[in-house]
């Protein structure tokens, strides 16, 4: 075990612990005696005036209970680890309860996922069952970031309308939560200036017909094309594998505010999708991909 | 006054004045965080907010009025169980100004989001300077009073006196240790899980001995005084002064059951916390034992109400938190409100009602006067905060034990049934309770203020004169 430097330590934890419970038995028992050398109504000391102590015996229903913790203390000692690296009789250990706790929920919920083994995802959107399945696994791992209904909020997409980052296809959903998205816009603010970069956040806000300087616009489109339409696309309609955003849609994950459009291009953004691969498996992954899909069909669902 | 013939009064009279201010202070802003979590729009403004309020709190009632009652008690047991004045002449008014110093320093610095993130330890490093003075001081006066006594016995209460502060020492030096950034900003000597450790030995002890061992010094002086009987058990005292010191030390890893600490650890931690359960309940038997021929007094006489009612209190959670610290167990309690029903239980209950009993004991006696000012009222204060506690501590637990058991709800196809949000919502009818039951307390506390202005105003300060000769003995 790597909790000690040497096993010098594990000794000393494990006799001063014993050693220890020997001597509050010790102390218990030696004032357990029913006899009391001196008189039980007086131990002849007095203070401030009228204190004075008497010196009833111990109470037998509590030397009984002292005896009880300790006997249970010594037991467990000797079952569960305690005593230095003495992994205890039954060989317990948190980690292996984990493991086993696992491995039997695993076990007792191979049946029920392995009913949607095979199926397409959109034909589990369209199993009532599985959609149950997916969105108590939503609820669970998905709604802290994406809410509830999946509508999402600032910077974490919304998933109920057809605007995809990174591509809407069943395949792509479900690549999305395997292994996870990292979406950068690197920042621009040093290499445009505060100028150039609100000139381009016009030319931004002109895409989506908002209203712009169209002196600023017209100086941001140069700019635009030589910088930004290598992942924007040239008409600044997105591109999905790079997970470039269409800037021409109505849909923003940041804001169209020009203040929110300077600050974007200004610092940039990293956006992290985190894979569940590991985590969730790829049965419980195919439900939860099927249920995202279904939120922006709902032909397909039943 | 004759600083040669009388009693130290002065600093006892300082101490208990303040504990009641501060127990005001501490339980206003206890009402307050509990209002937040029912209404979280109060979150008025960053220093007005849950994270920064919280430490304030649990700072202000705890050292704030619990450390002024310890001092206000401790210096007066002292004297009067050893008959002598005070050690160390302008030493004791030091630690009062030193103290009052700490404590508001602690409200001013939290507030402002200035503190180390140790639980129970926020201050930053020069104030825990500024308290290891005061409590070495402290020691100083305390121990050297005990050198100079004229009895030849130490009384018990000056043996949880003692052990209280001797480790409260210990516990504060070795946990605050830090490595200073800035003036207002250090980090920790320790890293990762003994750092975790080290808190959670101190946070425990602290419990231990600020708030237990230190009530108990209490609790041995003021019931046989109050109740005039003796106290029961000279041996059972013996035994569960050494059992309760020496075990507590152990307890500290039950905080950290299912966490990153060693098994071995989390098994100590566990086992020695259920051995504590004896010894601690060997206080409560010598406390309410001492009321044996003598029950009929507690129809009539508030004060004792107060102090054998803290016992029950004080019996009830030391057997919940062995229980709690058994690892099964732990897994439903831990992280949910039961813990802070325990905690509550156990402070409103035990230290509260224990330092509330003392206090109305003691401030008569401070300013000339045979009682309170009005007896009725401390019996009014007995039954609004005892109603108070139940309320509180009843609400947290129901809420305590259904998050548990939200929290690990599965469904059939291993998803969670319920998200944190719900155990939350679920939580608001709970939080409403606590709030009222928050509010009893302290207005508790309004009534016993008004009391101790009224007696303090028609009383004169006045100073006990040391007995000449000491009392026979056999």
């Amino acid at each position: 075990m790597s909790d000690f430097t040497s096993g010098f330590w594990s000794l000393y934890i494990g006799i001063i612990t014993l050693v220890s419970i020997a001597a509050c038995a010790v102390l218990l028992q030696s004032m357990s005696r029913r006899r009391v050398s001196t008189d039980p109504e007086n131990t002849g000391h007095v203070w401030d005036e009228d204190l004075v102590e008497n010196n009833n015996p111990l109470p037998r229903w509590w030397i009984w209970l002292f005896w009880i913790t300790i006997v249970f203390g010594l037991v467990y000692l000797s079952l569960y680890p305690g005593l230095g690296t003495w992994a205890g009789a039954w060989k317990w250990s948190s980690a292996g309860a984990y493991q086993q706790e696992i491995s039997q929920a695993e076990q007792d919920l191979a049946p029920l996922y392995a009913k949607f083994a095979g199926k397409t995802i959109p034909q589990l959107a369209a199993d009532p069952q599985a959609q149950a399945v997916g969105q108590r696994l939503f609820l669970n791992y998905c709604a802290q970031c994406h809410s509830s209904d999946g509508g999402g909020s600032k910077g974490f997409p919304n998933l109920t309308d057809r605007d995809w980052l990174h591509g809407g296809e069943p395949e792509n959903i479900q690549a999305s939560i395997l292994n996870g998205r990292t979406g950068v816009m690197p920042p621009f603010g040093s290499v445009l200036g505060a100028e150039g970069v609100k000139d381009v956040a016009h030319y931004v806000r002109s895409l989506s017909d908002l209203t712009v300087d169209g002196v600023r616009a017209g100086r941001g489109k140069v700019t635009f094309m030589q910088t930004c339409a290598a992942c924007h696309g040239p008409e600044g309609k997105g591109n999905p594998a790079v997970g470039a955003p269409n800037l021409t849609d109505k849909t923003w994950l940041y804001g169209s505010s020009e203040a929110t459009i300077i600050e974007t291009v200004t610092k940039g953004r990293t956006n992290v999708m985190p894979a569940h691969k590991d985590f969730l498996g790829e049965a419980r992954v195919n439900i939860l991909a099927s249920y995202v899909y279904g939120l922006s069909h709902p032909e397909v669902r039943q | 006054m004759d600083l040669k013939t009388t009693y130290n009064y002065s600093v006892v009279r300082k101490f208990s004045l303040m504990a009641v201010v501060w127990g005001i202070v501490g339980m206003l802003v206890g009402v307050i965080i509990a209002a937040q979590l029912l209404w979280p729009e109060l979150d008025l403004a960053p220093w007005l907010s849950y994270g920064r309020l919280r430490p304030l709190h649990t700072n202000a009632v705890i050292f704030a009025f619990g450390g002024s009652v310890l001092f206000a008690t401790s210096y007066y047991v002292v004297q009067r169980t050893c008959h002598a004045r005070l050690f160390g002449g302008w030493l004791a008014d030091l630690t009062f100004w030193g103290w009052q110093a700490v404590i508001v320093l602690a409200a001013v610095t939290l507030p402002l989001g200035i503190t180390s993130g140790k639980e129970y330890a926020e201050l930053e490093w020069p104030i825990d300077i500024l308290i290891a003075i005061v409590w070495v001081s402290y020691a100083i006066v305390f121990f050297g009073t005990l050198v100079k006594r004229k009895t030849p016995h130490i009384y018990v209460a000056n043996w949880f006196f003692g052990a209280f502060i001797l480790t409260v020492a210990i516990l504060h030096i070795v946990n605050s240790a830090a490595m200073p950034v800035t003036f207002w900003k250090s980090y920790s000597a320790y890293a990762g899980v003994q750092d975790a450790m080290v808190q959670w030995w101190y946070g425990h002890n602290a419990v231990g001995f600020f708030l237990t061992a230190g009530f108990l010094g209490i609790m041995y002086y003021f019931i046989p005084k109050q109740a005039e009987r003796p106290i029961y058990s000279y041996r059972l005292s013996v035994v569960h002064f050494w059992a309760l010191i020496f075990t507590y030390m152990w307890a500290g890893p039950h905080h950290l059951h299912y966490t990153a600490l060693p098994d071995w650890t989390q098994s100590l931690g566990m086992i020695f916390s259920l051995i504590l359960l004896a010894p601690s309940w060997g206080g409560m038997i010598n406390g309410i034992m001492t009321l044996s021929g003598a029950w009929h007094k507690l129809r009539t006489d508030p004060i004792l109400k107060f102090l054998i009612v803290s016992l029950s209190f004080y019996g009830m959670s030391t057997f919940e938190g062995p229980m709690m610290s058994i690892k099964t167990v732990n897994a439903l309690s831990h992280y949910t409100d039961w813990t802070i029903g325990h905690v509550h239980s156990g402070a409103l209950g035990w230290v509260g009602l224990v330092s509330m009993g003392a206090l109305y004991y003691l401030i008569p006696r401070m300013f000339g006067r045979k009682e309170m000012w009005s007896v009725p009222l401390i019996e009014l204060h007995f039954w609004v905060a005892t109603v108070g506690i139940v309320l509180y501590i009843a609400a947290m637990w129901i809420a305590g034990v259904m998050q548990g058991l939200m929290w690990r709800a599965v469904s059939p196809d291993g998803t969670l049934t319920y998200s944190f949000v719900e155990s939350v919502k679920a939580t608001y009818p709970f939080y409403a309770i606590r709030l009222v039951g928050g509010l009893l307390y302290f207005s508790g506390m309004l009534i016993m203020a008004w009391n101790v202005w009224k007696t303090v105003a028609s009383g004169r300060a006045t100073d006990a004169s040391i007995p000449l000769a000491t009392p026979a003995h056999a």
